[in-house]
Parts: structure tokens; C-alpha cells; sequence
């Protein structure tokens, strides 16, 4: 691959420019000494300290933290669950039954945030609120945390399992000192990526939230439907950061799942 | 008492039975083999022996007492896997100390008896290291400490030495061997290779189709085969058809087909005009010029023949021999000779010929 031609360097830069260009002119803007988003002045944080004195947006950040740090945990202890038992049950009908637990991560979100706000209101009768936006953000997520757990799980060599029962471990034994400390990395990825899905969510957050309750990337919105102020720059590039640094752990934790196969 | 008694064990997958009827009985301090190729049950038995799986039929005793429904991690009985499994996030020394830990054994107790079975095994400067440090013997070494260091009545060995080379599998059976005469524990190896299974057991078991064909002492089983699965499985073997003579007063008259009469070792049971094979193993097979000096009229089983092809395997060389009726038969000389590949030539016409307690009668 010594004599890579031009014009392909010359494709792939555009690509990434395609890519990345948007999210720097957002992080670029966040520190322009301007109300418009159209000339650079001059380096300021104004924006930022503009941010962290706005108490809407600090309340929508407060809950969407809440419900992140609340859905990831809950998500993760069942999508641990479903992760072991996908790997470990017989093949067939059974195998299904826990694989089910997969099926959101590959449904249209706009599909998932309508059958779940009409399941809550029509079936339920729950009002809308911190809670429906719980239940269906714990929905969403599960199934990544199990893709996680198995595949960590898939790379192992079956029989160390056999081997704690056969040296006198019990089966909660067994979990606690030879299956839990092999997945913990497994675990602690799909927690960050839960975490940041919800943290990211608007679709499905859009539909199950009601009024009264808002998010971040509620907020956001209902920001940029009157124009795109810098300070809306500002909180998209803070929670840019966050999402980039854990999915990074995430990434380093667990390559064997998030890892881009060739 | 037998330490391990298994009473008419049988396991079934969907129709095939992997344990067909299987009974057993293991002595304490014994080191038993289950030898058999691949899918004859041997590793199912073992399995139903640690506890992973139940017989449909049948059933097992340890130290007398049945061992049906009790949990692997309830039965003293031990496993060295073929894989070792030894557990990755811990190191040598909380890999060995598992299964005290697991009995809720103190710290100094555990101190002790690591510090033991770390000598047991020539371990002692690896115990802080991690088993992805450790080459394949020092892992096998770890599986077997592991497996042996809270005394279990029965240790069970999963074809351990089938993942290293075989300078390696020479150097770890001797010490298998020198290390079950240490701890005095019942060793039960499964294998399928019948060398390691000559040079380790006490005693061996063929297995074939998830049943027994001959329990016996390595040479028994080696020199004496009970049928020809056996015969045929443990090592090479001479196959010659033949037709019972005279099978009375303490001898065996047998007709080769198309060459001659053979005398052989009487066996109990033989009727006069029944078909069989008589097999002979290449070793007890002698060879001479034929014409020369070295004639070997002193053996009464003796026939003309042609080397057809032979094979250097550098300390012995296999020589394949036509016999006048055109039977082929292997016959082994030791290369005793310095520098030499082989006495005869392809072409010569040579004198064979074999002890009359030599080879056995098999029925077909």
C-alpha cells in the first residue's frame, strides 16, 4: 500500500472534513466573542459562564444526569443478566427468548418513542414524566449492555467455569469470584455507553417526556427553535466532550464488542 | 474397597448412548486410564464421574456412597482440564489456593499448604505471575497443583498433555508419574493415545462406541487384546486369518490360509474348525537371510518371504514382508547395527518366523 494515489487522500480528507467539520465549527463558535454565528470577533468564555448561570438549562443538565446515572445503572444489571444468559442458554427457540432483549437497539427510534408513549398513556395511564422517560431510556439501553457482556463472554474459554464448580465454588460462588471479575470491564463499558445514550436521547425522550419535565437535549431544541445562540454552541460542546471521553473508556475497556471489524 | 465404583453407568444424546452400560471399578491410589478415540464416551464418563452431568442409567459410588445428585462442587473429586482453565484474572498463587478458599479455609492454613504444593510442582518463583506468563508446561504444572492441593479422593485428567509438543508430553509423563506416586491420589486419565496410556497407567481401560472392550495391566492390554478393536487401537498389529486345527490338550493348532499350520497359545473356550485372526505384534517377529547361517529353524512358526518396502524411523526400521501365500506382515528390527538403515534389501528373499507364545488367537 506504498503508492497510495492522491486523489484518494484527497477523498478521504473530505470525508472527515464532512464529518468533523460541523462538530468544530460548533466547538469553534462556543468561544466567539459574538451573538452571531457567522463571523469570528474574538476568544471569549462568556458563553460558558452564560451557561452555568442559566437555571433552565442547569435544571434540564440536573435531570438529564439523574436519568442517565438512574437508567444506565438499572440497564446494566439487566443487560449483564440478558448478556450471561444469551451465552450460556441451549441453542434454538431458548436462545431466542433472552436475544429478544437486542431487538430496540435495532429499532427506529421514532418507532420506539411512539409505541412506548401509547403503551404509557393507553395502556398504562401513567402520566408522563421523570419516570416513563426512566422506563423507556432502560428500555433502549439493555440491549447494548448485553452485546457487550456476551461478546466478552464469547472470548472466553467455557470450561474455567466447570473448573470453579469442579474445585468446590458453588454457582454464586462461581459468579462472584471467576464470572463477574472476568466481565467487570464488559460491565463497566456498557454502563458507559448506556450513560450516554440517555444522555444523548432526544427522539425517545421527545415523545415520553410530557410537559414539564425537559432534558438537555430538550432543552436544546426548544433553543435553536428561535436561533442558534452561542450558548447552545457552548452546551453542545460540553456534552460532546463527555460522550467522546466515554466512549473512549468505553472502547478501551471493551474492544473485542465496540471494535469496527474489518 | 474400590474408591470409585461405577455400576452399569449408561448416558444417552437424543439416540446415540455416548455411555453404553459401562461398569468399572477403581482402585485407591491407582492410576487408571480411559483410553478410546475421540467420541467413545471416555470424556462423558469423566464428566459424569466430576459431576457436570447424570447418568440416564446406572449408577456411581464413591467410598461406597452413591454420588447421584450431588453437585460437582460437593464431590472430592478434582479436574485437570484439556485446556487447563486456569483463571485468567488470578495469579499462580490464588489459581493453586482456589479450591482452599472456596472450602473457607484461614489464611495460614492456606499460606502452608500453597507453600507445599508450590514446591510439589517446581513452582515456587512463579507464584505471583499471571497463567498468560507461563508456558504450556508451567500451566499444566498449575492445573495439576490446583487440582491437587486440598488432597481430593479422585483426581480426573482430561487429555492434559495433549496441547503440548512432544518433547514436552515425554518430560510432563514423567512427571505425572513421579507426582501420583507422591500424593498417593487416584489418578483417572483420559486419552486416546495409547503410548501415553502404555507409559502411565496402572491400569487401562479401551473404550470404543461408549463401551468397555478390556480393562487391564498395560502389558495385558498390549500382548494380550481381547478382540480386534483392541488389537488394532494399541499400536500396529499383524492381522493373519486363520482356522482353529486342534484347540485341546494345552495347545492351539492353527491353519493359516494359503501358507501353513502355526502353533500358538492355548486359550480356553476354542472349538475345532472356527475362524479367526491371529495377531502378532511386529516386534515378535523375526527375520533372517534366508539360506544363511541365521536361519531360525529353532522356532517352530517359521515361513518363507520377500521384503517388500521398509520404513527408517531412525531407532528401528519397519519392514513390510510378503509371505509366501501373499499375506503382508510387519516385523520390527531394532537398528543395533551403527550407521546402518536397514539389513535387507527390497527384493530379498528372507527366513520369518515367531515364538510359539508369541501373538494371540482373536475371534472375529
Amino acid at each position: 500500500m506504498k503508492h497510495r494515489t492522491p486523489w484518494l487522500w484527497g477523498a478521504a480528507l473530505a470525508v472527515y472534513a464532512f464529518l468533523y467539520l460541523p462538530l468544530a465549527v460548533v466547538v469553534i463558535f462556543s468561544f466567539n466573542d459574538s451573538q452571531l454565528n457567522a463571523q469570528w470577533v474574538g476568544f471569549t468564555t462568556r458563553w460558558y459562564a452564560k451557561l452555568f448561570a442559566d437555571g433552565e438549562m442547569l435544571h434540564a443538565a440536573a435531570n438529564s444526569l439523574a436519568i442517565a446515572l438512574t437508567a444506565a445503572s438499572v440497564a446494566t444489571v439487566l443487560g449483564t443478566m440478558a448478556g450471561i444468559a444469551m451465552q450460556r442458554w441451549p441453542t434454538g427457540v431458548l436462545r431466542a427468548l433472552p436475544g429478544l432483549v437486542l431487538t430496540p437497539v435495532a429499532m427506529p427510534e421514532i418507532l420506539l418513542g411512539v409505541s412506548l408513549l401509547l403503551f404509557f398513556r393507553e395502556v398504562l395511564d401513567l402520566t408522563l414524566g421523570l419516570v416513563s422517560i426512566l422506563v423507556a431510556h432502560i428500555t433502549f439501553s439493555i440491549g447494548f449492555v448485553a452485546i457487550i457482556v456476551r461478546a466478552r463472554l464469547a472470548g472466553m474459554d467455557e470450561s474455567i467455569f466447570e473448573a470453579a464448580r469442579d474445585l468446590g465454588a458453588s454457582p454464586w460462588q462461581t459468579f462472584r469470584c471467576v464470572t463477574l471479575p472476568l466481565i467487570a470491564p464488559g460491565i463497566l463499558a456498557g454502563f458507559l455507553m448506556s450513560f450516554t445514550l440517555s444522555i444523548d436521547d432526544f427522539v425517545i425522550t421527545f415523545f415520553v417526556a410530557g410537559v414539564g419535565v425537559t432534558t438537555l437535549p430538550l432543552q436544546i431544541y426548544s433553543m435553536i427553535k428561535v436561533a442558534v445562540s452561542p450558548e447552545v454552541n457552548a452546551v453542545s460542546t460540553l456534552l460532546m466532550a463527555l460522550t467522546l471521553t466515554l466512549i473512549f473508556i468505553a472502547s478501551r475497556l471493551a474492544p473485542d464488542a465496540l471494535k469496527v471489524k474489518p | 474397597m474400590a474408591i470409585l465404583e461405577i455400576r452399569n453407568v449408561t448416558r444417552r444424546f437424543a439416540s446415540l448412548k455416548a455411555v453404553d452400560d459401562v461398569s468399572l471399578s477403581i482402585e485407591a491410589g491407582e492410576f487408571f486410564t480411559l483410553l478410546g478415540p475421540s467420541g467413545c464416551g471416555k470424556t462423558t464418563l469423566l464428566r459424569l464421574i466430576a459431576g457436570f452431568d447424570e447418568p440416564d442409567d446406572g449408577a456411581l459410588f464413591l467410598d461406597g456412597a452413591p454420588l447421584a445428585g450431588i453437585p460437582p462442587e460437593k464431590r472430592p473429586v478434582h479436574t485437570v482440564f484439556q485446556s487447563y482453565a486456569l483463571f485468567p484474572h488470578l495469579s499462580v498463587a490464588h489459581n493453586i489456593a482456589f479450591p482452599l478458599r472456596m472450602a473457607g479455609q484461614n489464611d495460614e492454613q492456606i499460606r502452608q499448604l500453597l507453600k507445599e504444593t508450590l514446591e510439589l510442582v517446581h513452582l515456587a518463583d512463579k507464584a505471583q505471575h499471571f497463567p498468560h506468563e507461563l508456558s504450556g508446561g508451567q500451566k499444566q504444572r498449575v492445573a495439576l497443583a490446583r487440582g491437587l492441593i486440598n488432597k481430593p479422593r479422585l483426581l480426573l485428567l482430561d487429555e492434559p498433555l495433549g496441547a503440548l509438543d512432544a518433547k514436552l508430553r515425554e518430560q510432563m509423563e514423567g512427571e505425572l508419574i513421579a507426582l501420583q506416586r507422591e500424593v498417593g491420589i487416584t489418578f483417572v486419565f483420559v486419552t486416546h493415545s495409547q503410548q501415553e496410556a502404555l507409559a502411565l497407567s496402572h491400569r487401562i481401560a479401551v473404550m470404543n462406541c461408549g463401551r468397555i472392550e478390556q480393562v487391564d495391566c498395560p502389558e495385558q492390554i498390549y500382548g494380550f487384546p481381547k478382540n480386534r478393536f483392541v488389537a488394532d487401537f494399541i499400536g500396529t498389529i499383524n492381522l493373519l486369518p486363520v482356522e482353529v486345527r486342534e484347540a485341546s490338550h494345552g495347545r492351539l493348532r492353527l491353519a493359516v490360509d494359503g501358507l501353513g499350520e502355526i502353533i500358538a497359545a492355548p486359550a480356553a473356550g476354542l472349538k475345532t474348525g472356527e475362524r479367526g485372526s491371529f495377531a502378532l505384534r511386529p516386534e515378535q517377529v523375526r527375520v533372517a537371510a534366508a539360506g544363511g547361517h541365521h536361519e531360525i529353524p529353532e522356532l517352530h512358526n517359521h515361513f518363507h518371504g520377500r521384503v517388500r518396502d521398509f520404513l527408517y524411523l531412525g531407532d528401528v526400521t519397519v519392514y513390510k514382508l510378503e509371505l509366501d501365500n501373499g499375506v503382508l506382515i510387519e516385523a520390527l528390527l531394532a537398528n543395533s547395527a551403527p550407521g546402518r538403515a536397514k539389513f535387507f534389501e527390497i527384493g530379498d528373499t528372507v527366513s520369518v518366523g515367531w515364538r510359539c507364545d508369541a501373538g494371540v488367537y482373536l475371534r472375529d
